[in-house]
């Protein structure tokens, strides 16, 4: 691993910079370090931060940028007659990847040398056999182009790594160098240095801002990739979802409502379940329990929070669907499938349970105790002080809780995989299997698919609806909740 | 203590409350030490003492609002007309509808003023129709002398209002259930002196009804609007007895330091 | 002041006594004790649903943790596994699993003579057919590595077949196997009468959490040891990354940040984020980490990041509750003698707030443990026997994870994996229910109340 050992010739680097910084300060205070402006260390890590800083960061950009380049580079040598109708060039960049990399680890292995490497022809040399023999498996022979580009990789990506090898460690040696040129005993250290710790803190700040952005670009970009496919009317307006198999187009269609209501009915199930719930129990805890009652019960519930929702999915899969189908569906003759909305509904709603009576816990106990007081010393039993003073004065933040909940629902994954089934329907049986936005998500993104396909860029404008979907409860319920608290603060 | 000026109508010797020995426990603190009180009709009986001393928690205990604190403990009697309102028949729900109460801080619902003093009716069904809620907030609403000031807002929150409104209109919704008794836990200690003044002058006007017990911080308020006064001091009622007597002629030293300002 | 004496109309109440409940007191109190019912109801509901989940997992999955044995002396004939006979593993390696069946199904009926035992219409061969179809390349594992043991007898342990450790565990009986073309009545007295004679044996099973994953055909050999290695490598991820990041983070935006629309827009960010539902993660380390960075799938490394970057608010959130708990006269204190802000943060409130910040990463660690989703999407699903190796080279090879791997054997047919995954969740559970111990054990030990 040449990038390791390079990160750790840096920091070495840095390290003895470290020493000789702290060293030359204090010799120029005549060994005196009440004369310096800072602490001996901070001379030392003055140099150590110049020597690593712009060094590493200049060999992660250049990490980042390098294989770009080199893809632009290669594909244009591929000519123009390999992209056939089967085939794309992005498909033939992978190939001359992966023969790239079976050559790097022949040589690595030492079943080819170096020369051979880069002088082997494909016309000559059995290329698939060689390199079935260190354990690269290639699905075809390899055609000349692929091996010509192939080999121009391997030797620009050497060329770029030494390039960048050098590169870095004169930037390393420079900082290093300046550093210690400006170390001087009225030189103020510390304030270098905790300029630049700040520095990394908002660096450190910066990456939720990040996430966000690479979240929407990456679904904005995929998504506007598959609405050149496929027009998004029929999208967002279809009314049947049946992606093709064979991943060549055409047949597919790809409506969303179907998934959406899906996605709606069971979330409404969920909180069919999990508000009358999850409210009575946070209304009994916070009004009615005895401190002790309370200690046991309260951690009990949120243990509900806490487990993980492969579990509740397994729970779905081979408790809860079975019940139902063999005692209300199939009796009813409602169904006789065990995955169903109501399954899902069931299951995901005592999920929900804890969120939702934690959520309004909170809130009913920020109401004020004088609104309990003025109500009782009316002569309002407990239940009339909840229900006509302390629920309306909650309401607000209860509703925030709420659609923080629904917004949880909407975007569950592992119960609707495992409990929802498969299948795209517009019905209103909830003893019927339906299917959601995530669990189209994963079954079209964990396939065996063609990424470039429509069958599978549908994933990302699926996602991206999700997004925009749960983003706005959140936001809302957010925005209600934060002014309830300043209603009470 | 020039602005005392002692009311000098009749007392009406009408025993509406008795306490006798009661004891208030919070957890293993002894609040309340055996106090025995008689607190007359249609008086206004006034609470003093230095903070601390357990005048509210005593007045908590009249309309059992202390049974809403898990640890409290009430021992003793105390008779609303006679019958014991610790006996466990007694219903505190109706209890409250007899003996309401008003608190420090004006604490009206987040609800619309009418909504604010049609509560207590409407959960005790003291109206029958639409027209009689409408007469009970009305009458209401004038006996706390908001009516003026509301009549053309009723719809909006009662949170809307200026801090002396806001406890007007809380005292209106005490009134309106009908009680027997009013218990005012230092109404006008969150307020300004002119709502503090008119709030005065509506305790004056309440007397003619009802029982009026109130707690208060300030010798001069109670000297002001009210005909006996209870002296509470380390959870012992000192004193109590007419007001003009307890301040112009202390029989118990502590009353006396007290209202001459050496302990408080 | 005048209106507040008209008044008067009003009938005086009627005096009625306080010991009486009147009919409408009576229907108050009924309906509070109803809605107070409900209340407890809810509650009751709640514990309810988390028993009956736990007694679900719990009583289809004990029984992944004991399996069953077969004891069998196998022989080794050199002609048949190492034809040359000079030894060269690479020639031996030739003779694939299937040279090794007929070896045990030998051992089988040797010891089957031996003992006199027989079972009607049972042949040799589906007396072998107890046996794992594991067990074949467990011998050849063995011989490949131990040459010298050829042409000896040794004694092996071999795992039994799926189903006849079923029928121990009650999930197949004789009526069942009538209709499994996988196990017959027949096989299964044999099974009886070898656990008898002591040959078979059940007892714990270390393999189910040291072993790889196996083919949907051999359940009995299925284990986690990918899974939690993976797992394992994917927590260390988070901890190296999200930990300093969120702590970074929050100092920031506790102790420096100026209050303007870019912290406002950071802060609102970390809260949205943290509702963000986690495939939209999935999408994100798919289309950012694989496709764009050209990482490889089913990485530890990407899961790692992808699960840092939703453990960060968590950790992000906590972490500044911690901070915000921290007085300002610590502060004062600090800058009062002199220190720079940056060193009173960093000598004094961030050593105070440092039991919460671990507080709050570790329950941020155990949620991802937990989290499925996303890893599905950056190919963690994939069928992976070899173990990764150790890191840093390990992060970058395929390995599974704990809540993956569950929901891989949930995908399969064979009833037997609704049980490994039972137990593998008994497993995560366990797992968390020690992060979180941890966790409340030191919020405890070091709760300070200022």
């Amino acid at each position: 691993m040449p990038v390791l050992w390079l990160v750790i010739a840096v920091l070495l680097l840095a390290a003895a910079g470290y020493v000789a910084g702290r060293q030359r300060a204090l010799t120029s205070a005549g060994n005196d370090p009440r004369d310096l402006h800072s602490l001996p260390s901070y001379y030392g890590s003055h140099v150590f931060i110049k020597t690593a800083v712009p060094a590493l960061i200049a060999m992660m950009l250049w990490l980042l940028v390098q294989p770009l380049v080199i893809e632009s580079r290669i594909s244009n040598v591929i000519p123009d007659t390999a992209i056939s109708a089967d085939t794309t060039r992005s498909l033939v960049m992978a190939d001359v990847r992966r023969v790239a990399e079976g050559l790097n680890l022949a040589v690595n292995q030492g079943a080819m040398s170096a020369e051979d490497a880069a002088r082997v022809r494909a016309d000559t040399t059995d290329v698939r056999e060689r390199l079935g023999e260190v354990g690269i498996a290639l699905g075809s022979d390899v055609e000349p182009y692929v091996l010509q580009a192939a080999q121009s990789y391997r030797a620009l990506s050497a060329a770029m790594s030494t390039w960048m090898t050098l590169f870095v460690a004169a930037l390393a040696i420079a900082g290093c160098a300046i550093g210690l040129m400006r170390t001087r005993k009225d030189f103020r250290a510390r304030n270098v240095v905790e300029a630049a710790i700040l520095a990394l803190l908002m660096l450190a700040s910066t990456i939720a801002i990040l996430t966000t952005l690479g979240i929407i670009l990456s679904m904005l970009f995929e998504t506007r990739n598959f609405f050149q496919q496929y027009p998004w009317h029929d999208f967002f307006f279809g009314l049947t979802w049946s992606p093709s198999f064979s991943g060549r187009g055409g047949a597919s269609q790809l409506g969303i409502v179907p998934l959406l209501w899906g996605t709606l009915y069971i979330s409404f199930i969920a909180l069919l379940v999990a508000v009358p719930i999850g409210l009575f129990a946070a209304i009994y805890m916070s009004e009615y329990a005895s401190p002790k009652a309370r200690a046991v019960a309260k951690p009990l519930i949120e243990i509900l929070a806490g487990i993980p929702t492969i579990v509740y999915g397994l729970f779905a899969l081979i408790t809860v669907g079975p019940l139902l189908r063999d005692y209300f569906a199939q009796p009813m003759g409602l169904g006789e499938s065990a995955s169903s909305v109501m399954t899902a509904g069931i299951v995901m709603g005592i999920m929900l349970i804890p969120f939702v009576s934690s959520l309004s816990d909170d809130i009913i106990n920020a109401v004020p105790q004088a609104m309990r007081d003025g109500s009782l010393g009316l002569g309002a039993t407990q239940s009339e002080t909840i229900k006509q003073v302390i629920v309306p004065a909650a309401l607000p933040g209860i509703v925030g809780a709420i659609l923080l909940a629904a917004s949880r629902a909407i975007g569950e994954t592992m119960i609707v995989v495992l409990g929802a089934g498969a299948a795209a329907k517009l019905d209103l049986n909830p003893f019927e299997a339906m299917t959601t936005v995530t669990v189209k998500i994963v079954s079209q993104l964990t396939g065996d698919t063609d990424f470039a396909s429509a069958e599978t860029l549908v994933a990302f404008a699926l996602g991206l609806t999700l997004f925009v979907i749960t983003l706005g409860l959140n936001v809302l319920a957010l925005y209600i909740v934060r002014k309830y608290r300043e209603q009470y603060e | 203590m020039n602005d005392m000026r002692f009311t000098e109508r009749a007392v009406v010797e009408d025993k509406k409350i008795a306490a006798k020995g009661v004891q208030v426990y919070y957890g293993s603190n002894h609040a309340i030490k055996d106090v025995n009180v008689d607190i007359l009709d249609k008086t206004v009986t006034a609470f003093i003492g230095p903070s601390g001393c357990g005048k509210s928690t005593f007045l908590r205990c009249i309309n059992r609002m202390n049974d809403t604190i898990d640890i409290a403990r009430v021992e003793g009697d105390i008779l609303l007309d006679g019958e014991d309102i610790y006996d466990a028949k007694v219903d505190p729900v109706q209890l409250r509808a007899k003996v309401g109460m008003v608190f420090q801080k004006p604490n009206p619902f987040p609800k619309s003023i009418y909504d604010n003093v049609a509560y207590g009716p409407r959960i005790h069904g003291l109206a029958r129709t639409k027209a009689d809620l409408d007469e009970i907030v009305e009458k209401s609403l004038r006996r706390a002398a908001l009516w003026d000031e509301a009549k053309d807002r009723l719809e909006q929150p009662g949170t809307g209002l200026s801090g002396g409104q806001q406890q007007r209109l809380c005292i209106a919704r005490a009134v309106a259930t009908s009680p027997e008794v009013l218990l005012m836990d230092e109404p006008c200690s969150a307020l300004d002196p002119i709502a503090t003044a008119q709030v005065e002058e509506l305790i004056d006007e309440l007397r003619e009804r009802f029982s009026v017990v109130i707690v208060t911080h300030s010798m001069q308020q109670a000297a002001r609007v009210s005909q006996r006064t209870a002296f509470f001091h380390l959870g012992e009622l000192v004193e109590y007895g007419e007001t003009g007597q307890i301040f112009t002629n202390p029989e118990d030293p502590r009353t006396e330091s007290y209202i001459t300002g050496r302990i408080g | 002041m005048t209106d507040a004496s008209i008044a008067g109309a009003a009938p005086e109440p009627k005096k009625s006594s306080l010991l009486v409940q009147d009919a409408r007191t009576r229907k108050r109190n009924a309906a509070e004790a109803r809605f107070r019912m409900y209340g407890l109801g809810a509650v009751c509901t709640g514990i309810l649903a988390l028993v009956l989940l736990l007694a679900s997992i719990l009583s289809n999955g004990l029984s992944s943790f004991q399996q069953t044995y077969i004891t069998l002396e196998v022989a080794l004939p050199a002609d048949k596994l190492d034809k040359n006979g000079n030894r060269d593993r690479a020639e031996m390696a030739k003779v694939s699993t299937f040279g090794y069946q007929p070896l045990i199904a030998a051992a089988m009926e040797q010891k089957m003579t031996a003992r006199g035992i027989s079972v009607e219409g049972l042949s040799a061969k589906d007396a072998a057919g107890l046996v794992s179809k594991e067990a074949p390349a467990q011998l050849r594992n063995f011989v490949l590595a131990n040459p010298d043991v050829l042409d000896t007898t040794r004694t092996f342990e071999f795992l039994a077949s799926g189903r006849v450790d079923g029928y121990y565990k009650g999930r197949v009986s004789m009526e069942t196997a009538q209709l499994d073309k996988n196990i017959s009545p027949e096989q299964l007295q044999l099974a009886d009468i070898l656990l008898e004679e002591g040959t078979l044996e059940t007892r714990f099973n270390w393999r189910f959490f040291t072993a790889p994953d196996a083919s949907g055909q051999r359940p009995e050999a299925a284990g986690l040891g990918v899974a939690i290695l993976g797992s394992f490598y994917m927590m260390l991820v988070v901890l190296c990354l999200a930990l300093p990041i969120g702590v970074a983070t929050s100092i920031y935006l506790e102790e420096f940040a100026p209050k303007n629309r870019i912290t406002d827009l950071i802060e609102v960010n970390i809260s949205n984020l943290a509702a963000v539902p986690s495939i939209v993660f999935g999408i994100l380390g798919l289309a950012i980490f694989i496709n764009f960075a050209g990482l490889p799938q089913s990485a530890p490394i990407v899961g790692g990041l992808v699960l840092t970057l939703m453990t960060l608010p968590t950790i992000i959130i906590s972490t500044r509750a911690s901070l915000k708990s921290v007085p300002p006269s610590i502060r004062d204190a600090a800058l009062g003698v002199g220190a720079s802000k940056m060193q009173s943060v960093f000598h004094h409130v961030l050593p105070l707030a440092a039991p919460g910040i671990l507080t709050g990463t570790i329950i941020g660690l155990a949620q991802a443990l937990g989290e499925t989703a996303p890893l599905l999407l950056i190919g963690m699903v994939a069928f992976v026997r070899e173990y990764p190796a150790a890191p840093p080279e390990g992060f970058f090879d395929p390995a599974s994870a704990l809540p993956v791997q569950i929901y891989n054997w949930t995908q399969r047919s064979d009833p037997a994996f609704v049980e490994r995954a039972s137990g593998a969740i008994i497993v995560l559970l366990a797992f968390l229910l020690v992060m979180n111990a941890i966790a409340i054990l030191l919020r405890r030990k070091f709760e300070r109340r200022w």
